[in-house]
Order: C-alpha cells, then structure tokens, then sequence
C-alpha cells in the first residue's frame, strides 16, 4: 500500500508538478516571451491581473481559458473514432517516459560512502538504497524511453490519416518518415555510450558519470563521447518537431501539418504534448550526457577535489543539502537544454524536406556509425 | 528583337569552415543569445527593444506625417477655401464633396457651403492639399482619422474640419 502511494506522489510531482508546469510555462515564456526578447521586442503583456503584467503569465491562463472554451471542430469525413483519440496517443506517450527518468540518486538508509580509490564511486553501508526520486526503477529503462518516444508518433500519423485533409495527412506522412529517420541515428549514437558505461539503467548510468578522470574531469557522456553529444542533440530536435526541423507543421507550405484539423482542447493537448516531449528529449540529453543529477566534485559524503574532502555543516546535514544540491542540478540542467533547444528554434530557418531527409541519412547516420566503429575500436585495445 | 544573353553570375563558394554549419550556427546562436540577455537587463536604459506600447504611451508623429484633414481660416475666423474644386478634381478617391456658394463679400467671390471628406474612403495620398491654391486644406494635424461603427460618422463636414484649422502663414489680398 504504502509502495502504491509512494509512487502516486511521485508520479504526481514528476509529471503533474515538473513536467506539465514547465512544458505549459514554455508555450508562453519560451515560445512567446523568449523569441521576443531575441527579436529586441516586449512580447505578450497586455492580459493583467490588477493592472499587473506579472512577466505576461495572466496569458497563459488566458489561452487556457481560449482552449476550453473555443468550439470543438471535427471535419466532417473525417475518421471521427480517431480523430478523438490521436490527441491523446500524441500526449500520453509524451508523458509515460519520464516514468524512467531519475531527478536524483536513490536514498541510502545508512550512510553513504564515497570510494576514492574506486573512481568515485558511491556505495551505502549499514543500509539500503530506496528508490524514491524516479518513479520506476528499471533496468532497461533507455529502451524503455526510446520505446515510448517512438510509440509517439502514431498519434500523430493516425491524426493526420484521420482529419480527412490532405495537409493533415501530408504532414503525418512528413511527421513519420521524419521520426524513423532520426530515430536510427538516435539509437546509433548511443549505441557507444551504452558500451562505455554498459548499462540501460539511467540512474546507473549518471552514477557512472560521477567517476573521475584522473581525479578531476567528471566522465560525464559529452567528455567521453563529445560526437555522440551533438548527433543526440540534432537528433532529439528533430524528434520533437521543433523548428529548425518542424517540417510536419510547416505553416507556409501544409498549414499545421497533422494538427490542421485541430480545434479547441485537442488542439492545445497536440501543443502540450510536443512541448512535453521537448522537456523529455532534454531530460534525456541531461541524463545520458550533462551527467543528470551529478554536481561534479559533490558526493553524498561531502565535496572532494582532488585529495581533499570537506564535510561542511556536518554528515547528516550535508546528505540531506547533497540531495536538494543534486535534484536543482537535474532541474537546472533540464530547463537549460530546453532553452538551448528554443534557442536554436529562434536562430535558424527551417529546413526544406529533402535536406532534412539529407542531414538525416547521408550525414548524421554515417557519423554515428563511424563514432560507434571508432569508440568499439578505442574500447578493445584499452 | 535583340539576342538573348546570358550573364553568368559565380556562385560564391562556401569554404569548409561554411559547409560544416557548425561554426556558422554557433556564430548565429551567439547572436540571438546575446540579444536575449541585453533585453534580460534589469536596467530598462540597456535593453533594445523598438516595442512603441501604443496606447499607453502615444507615439509622436513626424512632422509631414500626413493625418486627418483641417481647413485653414481666415484672419477673421471664415474658411480660407474659395471652393475651386482643385482639390475635388485630383482627388483619385473621389472623395471630397464641395458645394459653391456666394460670398457676400465681392472680393471673396465664392466659398464651399458644404464641404465633406470621407475618410473612410481617403487614400491619405495628400494630392488634395498639393493641389489647394491657396493653402486652404492641410493634413499636418498630427492626428489620424480616428476609427467609426458607422459609415455617417467618417463624413468629416466642413465646419468638424475648420475646428482643427488654424490661421495660414500665407498673407491674405495676393500681395507678394
Ligand atoms: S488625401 Fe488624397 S484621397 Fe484623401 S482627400 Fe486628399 S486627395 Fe483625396
Ligand atoms: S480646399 Fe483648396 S483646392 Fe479645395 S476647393 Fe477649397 S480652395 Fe480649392
């Protein structure tokens, strides 16, 4: 019983209270606000609570009261079984994958200790470690985020099929064919860290990334693998159909894409969810590259730097501030890759189709194979 | 007709350096990013923003930006247009309605009893106010033609006109 509410909490926290808030913050603050700012203008600020314009957050309630209360438009051949569904197929998938996610390591029972003479590696003596900052503990837990974020793009293939419009359907053909293709060389670049740390586990793996290089350079996956790095990134921008790479609702040539058809609360759901699945993508970016919830040279024991270790504020204490250091680290690192990401939206013009369909097969993928050939190599002699 | 030429115009070769887009895009990104945080600045002074928050604070129109039409008076206070229809005439909106009537005056000789712009149809081209003789119509007001639910209220009559009107700089009696 008690296991059941834990992960109700958790659930409740991870995905109503981080991901939901930022991925909704986003649509005003990182589409909006954000873009305005580079665009030296002011942005939305005219919805006021009081005379307040609060940074322009009255909007964003603003747009959820427009969604709720627009009208509910469903073509009239359309699939209309479908076409109810899709958003949801497009929205659940975007949020089920951060059952894998870890914000933090697990909580140690007894005391942790950290092994400098084993690379920094953390173990928990006198205890055991629980599991209460991811919500699922799970050993192939990278497939299972690749899985989902594949599963994702059925609803939007069955929402472009089903709205009977031809730009619909245009952008759901765009949409898949996209998401295959950088979806193989999305797997391929990660295909040489899961060699170097040799585990799908995500927590793990960032706890792999807390070892040391000649006791000062973190091992996090962008000093070992700096290639894979960028090829994940380029990739998960196209996966999340963001601009530069937001082919499938290329406005001036098919409208919206799949969501054309769209109106009201399944169109905002579609919305959410692509902002959702931007969070996830940087979430995966934070846990597989930027080290996830490791603060480099802090450990659970206090901080060491080369051979000196301080414990300030005490043992206990330090464990406690180590925790809270380490979840701000994973949130930080999140919320930065999304910026980075909605940087890169508002810098560069979208792609036509047959150069991303270029990028993907005739560039991305040879150098993804070429970093998995070279790190395989690297790996037998040492 | 004449031979076809062709004019070859070279291509400009992107180097290496262009071609692997990396350099470029970080190029770009350092661009936007450094706009972001300049208009992040907590001081308002440092920020670029060309935002003019329109209603708030009202813009000050150039000086020859060409707004809502005034006639010009007279020293003692009558309309300076002596109804020649100049104006009428190029106008390529068709849009101002003038009727003659006779000046007591015997030097004055005519004046318009009912003069009407519609501005709802006025292109604001201002050839109405090149053509004026005797500097009788302007659009210097420094307003512009405030919006209206109804077609009626865009009739701007001659005397809603003279109200913006002012005193011309031109002498009165031709001397010169
Ligand atoms: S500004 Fe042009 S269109 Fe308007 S009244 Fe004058 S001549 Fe006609
Ligand atoms: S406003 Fe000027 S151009 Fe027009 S009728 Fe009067 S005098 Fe003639």
């Amino acid at each position: 019983m008690a296991e059941i509410l834990l992960s109700v909490v958790k659930i409740a926290v991870i995905v109503f209270g981080f991901v939901m808030l930022v991925a909704s913050l986003m649509t005003l603050l990182g589409d909006r606000k954000q873009s305005a700012k580079i665009q030296n203008r002011i942005g939305p600020n005219q919805a006021r609570f009081f005379g307040f314009s609060l940074a322009g957050i009255p909007h964003f309630l603003a747009d959820g009261i427009k969604m709720i209360l627009k009208e509910n438009v469903t073509p009239a051949q359309s699939n209309k079984f479908l076409h109810t569904i899709a958003p949801g197929l497009v929205f659940v998938p975007a949020l089920v994958g951060w059952a894998v996610v870890p914000f933090m390591d697990h909580y140690c029972t007894g005391t942790v200790q950290t092994l400098p003479q084993m690379n920094y590696t953390e173990v928990c003596v006198g205890g055991e470690w629980k599991n209460y900052f991811s919500i699922m503990h799970f050993n192939s837990g990278l497939l299972f985020a690749f899985a989902i974020a594949a599963v994702s793009v059925y609803g939007a293939a069955i929402a472009g099929w089903a709205s009977n419009s031809k730009f619909s359907l245009l952008g759901g053909l765009r949409s898949s064919a996209q998401m295959i293709s950088y979806e193989v060389s999305m797997g391929l670049s990660l295909a040489g860290v899961l060699m170097i740390y040799g585990t799908l586990n995500l927590n793990e793996m960032v706890r792999m990334q807390g070892n040391m290089f000649g006791d000062w350079l973190p091992m996090w996956g962008v000093v070992v693998q700096p290639l894979a790095f960028f090829l994940f990134f380029l990739a998960g921008l196209a996966e999340t159909k963001r601009a530069p790479f937001d082919l499938p609702e290329d406005e001036s040539v098919i409208v919206a894409g799949y969501i054309t058809e769209y109106s009201s609360m399944k169109f905002a759901m579609m919305q959410l969810s692509e902002y959702a699945a931007t969070v996830f993508i940087a979430a995966l970016i934070a846990v597989i590259f930027l080290g996830g919830w490791q603060v480099p040279y802090v450990y659970a024991d206090g901080i060491r730097f080369l051979d000196n270790h301080w414990v300030p504020f005490g043992e206990d204490a330090w464990y406690w501030i180590s925790i809270f250091l380490r979840i701000g680290a994973m949130v930080f690192k999140i919320l930065f890759l999304v910026w980075l990401q909605f940087m890169m939206r508002w810098t560069l013009p979208r792609f036509r189709y047959d150069q991303v369909m270029t990028l993907g097969w005739k560039i991305l993928l040879p150098l993804s194979i070429a970093n998995l050939f070279v790190t395989a190599l690297v790996l037998a002699i040492l | 007709m004449g031979n076809v030429t062709v004019k070859n115009v070279d291509r400009i070769k992107q180097t290496l350096w262009e071609k692997s887009y990396i350099p470029e895009i970080l190029r770009g990104l350092s661009v936007t990013t450094s706009h972001f945080f300049r208009n992040l600045n907590p001081n308002k002074e440092k920020r670029t923003i060309f935002t003019r928050e329109y209603p708030e604070v009202i813009t000050e129109y150039p000086e020859r930006y060409r707004g809502l039409h005034r006639l010009m008076l007279r020293d003692d206070g009558q309309v300076r247009c002596v109804a020649c229809m100049c104006c009428s005439t190029i106008c390529p909106a068709d849009c101002i309605h003038i009727e003659a009537g006779e000046h007591d005056d015997p030097t004055i000789e005519k004046y318009p009893t009912v003069f009407v712009i519609d501005e709802l149809r006025c292109i604001v081209c201002g050839l109405c106010v090149e053509a004026c003789p005797c500097d009788a119509i302007r659009m210097d007001s420094g307003r512009h033609i405030p919006p209206s639910l109804e077609r009626d209220e865009a009739f701007f009559d001659r005397d809603l006109l003279m109200e913006l009107g002012g005193l011309s700089e031109a002498k009165q009696g031709g001397q010169r």
